[in-house]
């Protein structure tokens, strides 16, 4: 176990947009929680108007350039296509997957590393659903819909993880590459589609329950819309894993 | 096998099962042809029982969110309490770092 800790390398793919206030906190946090770790960050920014690039070029300046990358795109172009960019770029042999805005704590991360080394699992999803993880900032409605959307992908799907719209995650490159080949869903159902397919492939997937404080800088976005896409997402995984 | 297919299959085998019972008359007639309707009802009870359970143990981290806030909303009453609460040393100790090596982390 030890050996295998000093030869595996973590890629941690953070996109961005418009996250001048956090990302220096999530990274300084990254290197303050992973001491003895060999990793890198992968910034994908599109293009925020806000300067977060200005932020990442600053922190090159401090931690160096091979350990934080930036890796920019002109525009807006989406989540998955975001982690695909990052994944171009990786060299690590496993690929953590976080958000910018904070919810996401980087003190969670060495239990993800942990956990795939006690189990040798192929992913390791934080999930929010179990004791020890959370959530804060949701209101009834939230919590409801959340609830109802969850009992009913897990009597549809039978998916074998308790959270599946979250996006905190380890996976090992190979298994994200393989996978998120074959996903084409936007948004919320990207992720469920992510662990969906990975676990119909037949890849161990393991959970580390996580907090997640919502959207500190934003207000929570979950309109009759996503409710849409969501029942959309669900139809299409049950007729195509 | 694809898993609308698995899922027709268990809907199949039951319907099934609920012909059998009609052909063979184990049970009475007209409680067979209630059974669909009972089944529908008690998948809904069950649906909505899961969602009624996971609504009341619904995990929740206030103590989470109040370290965030602390710090990165409510700078008038991280001033004011300060000396009173303890704070997320994580997201204070990072900023002083920060700030010491010329990188913008905001005002507060």
């Amino acid at each position: 176990m030890e050996g295998e800790e000093k030869k595996n390398k973590y890629s941690i793919i953070i996109p961005t947009y418009n996250e001048r206030l956090n990302i220096a906190l999530v990274v300084y946090l990254v290197f303050k929680h992973l001491p003895d770790v060999d990793f890198e960050i992968i910034i994908v920014d599109d293009g925020s108007p806000d300067g977060t690039q200005d932020i990442v070029k600053q922190l090159q300046q401090v931690y160096g350039e091979d350990r934080i990358l930036l890796r920019a795109r002109p525009k807006k172009l989406g989540l998955g296509t975001a982690y695909i960019h990052g994944l171009k770029h990786a060299s690590g042999n496993f690929v953590v997957i976080m958000d910018a805005d904070l919810s996401h704590h980087p003190k969670y991360l060495p239990s993800f590393i942990k956990k795939q080394m006690e189990t040798g699992a192929s992913i390791v999803t934080g999930t929010r659903y179990v004791k020890g993880g959370g959530v804060h900032g949701w209101n009834l409605m939230r919590k409801l819909t959340s609830r109802g959307a969850n009992v009913l992908a897990h009597t549809l799907l039978w998916p074998g993880v308790s959270d599946l719209t979250g996006s905190f995650r380890l996976y090992r490159k190979s298994v994200l590459e393989d996978v998120i080949s074959s996903c084409v869903s936007k948004g919320y159902v990207f992720q469920m589609e992510m662990i969906v397919r990975a676990s119909r492939k037949g890849y161990l997937i393991k959970e580390v329950p996580i907090t997640f404080v919502d959207r500190v800088y934003g207000s929570s976005k979950l309109g009759g819309s996503e409710i849409v896409e969501y029942l959309k997402g669900l139809v299409y995984l049950l007729v195509t894993t | 096998m694809k898993h609308i297919v698995k899922i027709m299959a268990v809907v199949v085998a039951i319907s099934a099962f609920w012909v059998g019972l009609l052909q063979t008359s184990i049970v009475s007639q007209d409680y067979t042809w209630l059974l669909p309707i009972y089944f529908i009802v008690s998948l809904g009870c069950y649906g909505l029982l899961m969602v009624g359970i996971g609504l009341m143990q619904f995990p929740t981290c206030p103590q989470e969110a109040l370290l965030l806030q602390q710090v990165l909303y409510l700078r008038f009453y991280y001033n004011l309490l300060l000396y009173v609460i303890v704070l997320d040393e994580d997201i204070l100790e990072a900023k002083d770092f920060l700030k010491q090596r010329d990188v913008d982390v905001g005002s507060d």
